[in-house]
């Protein structure tokens, strides 16, 4: 079967299910088409070899009843993968390789997913576009120097051409969403403490959730419910009754009430953006729910607020990167030396502004002024979904103010990139699950998605009016394989 | 110097100056395992063998909180007299070092887990109470080996991780001997009830001390300096001396005092400047994310109020009601825990005619002797509470006289044995039998007619020669007030 790749991850299931292929046809299908997609740079390490060897081995005593039965997938290089290199796409880690497995990873392999290889992201997930990566560039397979988003960048790209089923991101302002959103597939950001953080290389602990990003909606809602656990050795880690979200699945979303909230009009939005945000009313209409103009007041403080928590939380979460127990060291004169200069040529310059940015903000007589305040902004940005959700079961956005870009047009411009994340940002800091899906192109034929949030924990609502958006969408992105050799 | 009354002044010319002392006690919490991992802490274990993926700050690990060290710790809260609350949060002290894997300690800056309390403390001149501003849980760091190794140093993670409890005292101390006090007091509690073994040797629990002075009559503070880390009553009682005086001799000469924070030089017997104030760290403290603030329950606080054993100053109380001791025996038997249990079980083995008086005059005079010049503590002590409690018995019940039994402790010291058995083996029991200790005693008149007459004529001084005599010829078994009795009937 030539087309294996294209196959959506439950087509993938079923067939193996149904002894169509083995996991080792679907696993070398990966491998091969991940190969020849090696100008896409994607991947930071790839276990190809291993992945095959896992494929045959499911193949001789194959579990079918697990719900990746022997599918390959690749995911985002900061998940810690055991014996497998983790750099979270950064110098710093470029020679670590963890003795332990993250949760979610490992919820996919007890699931009987095999590990295809690492994806390229911003370092330390800090970035909109993948250029912050000390691995490269990533393509996005819609056109050639076109930015795949970021910081899931090398996932959204091995999704979208098709180097891999499905993967697992994290969104920490958007990195599952926007990056989804950039190259026409569909990306979940999860209710923070829905999935455990145990084993993610940390960006900002109280805003990081790992997600799904597939082809469509069935394949999301399916890993959803395999990566998602309650996990003690995460704190943050929520105990609550989790669906079985792909069974329970359903386009049936009448009466639904859906929130347009009249804050994300923002000044400068191109109109296409505003086109297809008016489209996806009409298709909500369209699949029997209800629209209805909401207020969410404090959006505008959101993108301010994210940009002094979450570096301020990265300040901290990465001074363990001091060249003294693992990773890079750089050779200096006596401790601090040694310290300046590690971490001076191991993180990149973006990792380094944020750094600044947080220490800064936590410093001593500006601590009230701005993260402090900062916290009081976000209680206010999460009351705002609160009373919102009193009236509506869920908010409709477009996902981003702009299709993808071409690399290199923001770099010098760290504000306008930073701006990429104004419609996700809320959705982290007020702990709310959002998914982007594909909603149509823009003039250029570059993919334009829609942000569907929910109410906490409320996964499998957005999950049913996204497929049920879906439908009438009937997206349909264009690949043209530009990039294989 | 003057302590008149007690009252620890320094003398300059014209004036003097009172002393201004807080602590700051970092209390190892005892406990199998630190506070946000499962790794050991037993000390003197091989570096870096009880270490882990947490304590070293892996990527992607996250901490969890030891719900036994938070018992642990509002257990202390409890017996400090202090507001437990129920609310509290861990934040991050963020700053670089090579044994801080983390880049940042988790500690409890704005929300700690205990709130105000109190202890009192027994002086000379009566009791003095210091108040408790807060005690909280922290992270210890790992240590750094400089000594090893001419051009690099070595690290030892064991410690990274292990709980400690920061108890911070009100600026209420103004002595040396008052922090011995304190410090011995609260020792005594958390030892009481098993939430630190308080072994300064092993660094179990150390102290930075917060040094003023000002004017005596005074009522504002002066500048204070910072004595970091001093790990021992001895050490911080010449730091305090050394301090005070210094910042008097600073006063006097018109100069100021900068707050500092000062390092004791041992050796020296001097503190030395380690930080001014602008050089002071910026440690960004801000709740660490990685947790949600600590929440417990009126219940699970009254489950551990339930849970508290009698403590020093109650038991104090209950000795001096209930066996009619002293104050001050009361102390030495309460002070230490172990003390109290031996003590207490001497008194149970004792059984119903038991001489309480006894039994704490030989604790505190033959055991305790026994025991300084083996350096042994009490519960290592060679001579079982069991045992003691019968060699008192044989005392009481007539069996042996005092001085035998200092002879009969000095052989059941060697193996705890019994002493019934040893008093049955050696003969040593004591010669009550009227009709042996005359006939003993006639005999001794008639070989010492002469002394005997001189007696009768006034010389009264010659009955102690009787007994003497007596006492000799019993091989000191004679029971001496049987002798004493038929001694003035015969003379």
């Amino acid at each position: 079967m030539s087309d294996i790749t294209k196959q959506s991850l439950t087509k993938l299931v079923e067939n193996i299910r149904n002894k169509k292929l083995s996991s080792t046809d679907v696993t070398k299908a990966f491998i091969d088409r991940s190969k020849k997609s090696e100008n896409l740079n994607a991947y930071i390490t790839n276990d190809f070899t291993s992945a095959l060897d896992k494929a045959k081995k499911f193949d001789q005593k194959p579990n079918l009843d697990l719900k990746l039965p022997g599918i390959p997938i690749a995911v985002k290089d900061l998940f810690c993968t055991k014996d497998i290199k983790t750099t979270a796409g950064s110098k710093i880690l470029n020679n670590f390789i963890p003795t332990y497995e993250s949760t979610v990873t490992e919820n996919i392999w007890n699931e009987g997913a095999i590990l295809l290889g690492k994806l390229n992201c911003d370092e330390f997930a800090m970035g909109s576009s993948n250029e912050t990566s000390f691995f490269g560039n990533v393509q996005n397979p819609i056109d050639r120097n076109l930015v795949p988003g970021g910081s899931s960048g090398g996932s959204a790209s091995a999704v979208a051409g098709q180097l891999t089923p499905v993967t697992i991101g994290t969104d920490t302002g958007g990195s599952i969403r926007q990056p989804a959103s950039f190259t026409g597939i569909v990306g979940l950001k999860p209710t923070y403490g829905s999935c455990s953080r145990y084993g993610i290389v940390a960006f900002a602990s109280s805003l990081d959730q790992a997600g799904p990003m597939a082809q469509n909606v069935k394949d999301c809602a399916l890993l959803h419910e395999v990566i998602s656990s309650y996990d003690p050795k995460d704190s943050t880690s929520i105990d609550f009754k989790r669906n079985h979200y792909s069974k329970e699945l359903t386009n049936n979303i009448k009466g639904k009430k859906i929130g347009i909230p009249k804050e994300y009009r923002v000044d400068g939005m191109p109109k296409e953006i505003e086109d297809l945000w008016q489209k996806g009313i009409q298709y909500i209409k369209d699949c029997g729910a209800e629209t209805i103009d909401i207020s969410l007041p404090n959006t505008s403080y959101a993108l301010p607020t994210y940009y002094i928590v979450a570096p301020a939380e990265a300040s901290s979460n990465l001074a363990r990167y001091d060249g003294v127990k693992y990773g890079f060291r750089a050779k200096g004169e006596n401790l601090i030396d040694m310290y300046e200069k590690t971490r001076s040529e191991g993180f990149g310059a973006e990792v380094q502004r944020r750094i600044m940015i947080g220490t800064y903000v936590l410093s001593s007589g500006y601590y009230d002024a701005y993260y402090l305040k900062a916290q009081k902004v976000r209680k206010l940005i999460k009351n705002d979904f609160d009373e919102a959700y009193k009236k509506v079961d869920a908010i409709l956005t477009p996902s981003t103010p702009s299709s993808a870009f071409k690399i290199g047009e923001k770099t010098n411009d760290p504000v306008s990139m930073y701006l990429n994340d104004i419609f996700t940002v809320p959705a982290n800091l007020a702990g709310l699950p959002g998914i982007s899906i594909p909603a149509g192109h823009d003039s250029k034929g570059y993919p334009l998605g829609l942000q569907i949030i929910g109410k906490a924990f409320d996964e499998q609502n957005i999950l049913n009016i996204a497929y049920a958006m879906e439908e009438k969408i009937n997206f349909k992105n264009k690949i043209t394989d530009w990039w294989i050799k | 110097m003057s302590k008149k009354d007690s009252e620890y002044l320094i003398n300059r010319k014209d004036n003097q100056y009172e002393v201004v002392i807080g602590l700051e006690v970092h209390a190892q919490v005892l406990s199998a395992s630190k506070l946000f991992s499962t790794s050991a802490t037993k000390f003197g274990a091989e570096p870096n063998t009880q270490v882990s993926l947490v304590d070293a700050a892996f990527p992607g690990m996250l901490p969890v909180i030891n719900e036994f060290c938070v018992k642990q710790a509002i257990k202390t809260g409890i017996g400090l007299n202090a507001k437990i609350n129920k609310r509290s949060v861990f934040d991050r002290k963020n700053y670089f070092y090579a044994d801080l894997p983390q880049g940042y300690q988790i500690s409890q800056f704005k929300d700690p887990i205990v709130g105000e309390g109190k202890v009192i403390l027994d002086m000379p001149n009566g009791q003095k109470e210091v108040g408790i501003e807060r005690l909280h849980l922290e992270q210890d760091a790992g240590k750094s080996i400089h000594d090893l190794d001419p051009q690099n140093t070595f690290v030892d993670l064991n410690r990274s991780g292990v709980a400690l409890m920061e108890i911070v005292s009100k600026p209420d101390l103004r002595s040396p001997d008052e922090v011995n006090a304190y410090i011995k007091k609260l020792r005594s509690i958390m030892r009481y009830l098993g939430t630190c073994d308080g072994n300064m040797q092993e660094g179990s629990l150390r102290a930075d001390v917060n040094v003023s002075v000002r004017p005596k009559g005074s009522k504002e503070f002066g500048t204070r300096c910072e004595i970091k880390n001093v790990n021992s009553i001895k050490f911080m009682q010449m730091a305090i001396e050394y301090e005070a005086n210094r910042q008097v001799d600073l006063i006097e000469e018109g100069k100021t005092i900068n707050q500092e924070t000062r390092l004791f030089d041992t050796k020296k017997n001097e503190t030395r400047s380690m930080r001014s104030k602008e050089d002071a760290h910026d440690y960004r403290y801000f709740p660490d994310p990685d947790l949600l603030p600590l929440e417990v329950s009126e219940k699970f606080i009254e489950e551990l109020k339930n849970d508290i054993p009698e403590l020093p100053d109650d038991k104090k109380k209950r000795f001096i009601k209930e066996f009619k001791l002293s104050p001050y025996e009361a102390n030495i038997l309460v002070s230490d825990i172990d003390t109290a249990k031996y003590f207490e079980a001497v008194v149970a083995k004792m059984g119903k005619n038991k001489d309480i008086r006894l039994a704490v005059n030989w604790i505190t005079g033959e055991l305790f002797a026994v025991l300084n010049s083996k350096g042994l503590e009490i519960s290592q002590s060679p001579v079982s509470a069991k045992n003691l409690a019968i060699l008192i018995n044989l005392i009481k019940n007539g069996t042996i006289s005092g001085k035998i039994a200092k002879t009969v402790f000095e052989l059941i010291i060697d193996g705890d044995k019994d002493p019934q058995k040893i008093v049955e083996e050696k003969g040593l029991k004591q010669q009550s039998d009227p009709k042996t200790l005359e006939a003993l005693i006639d005999k001794i008149i008639n070989d010492n007619r002469e002394k005997a007459i001189e007696y009768k004529q006034g010389k009264e001084k010659l009955f102690g020669f009787f007994v003497g005599q007596a006492m000799k010829a019993s091989g000191g078994k004679a029971n001496p007030q049987l002798i004493n009795e038929i001694l003035k009937k015969k003379l």
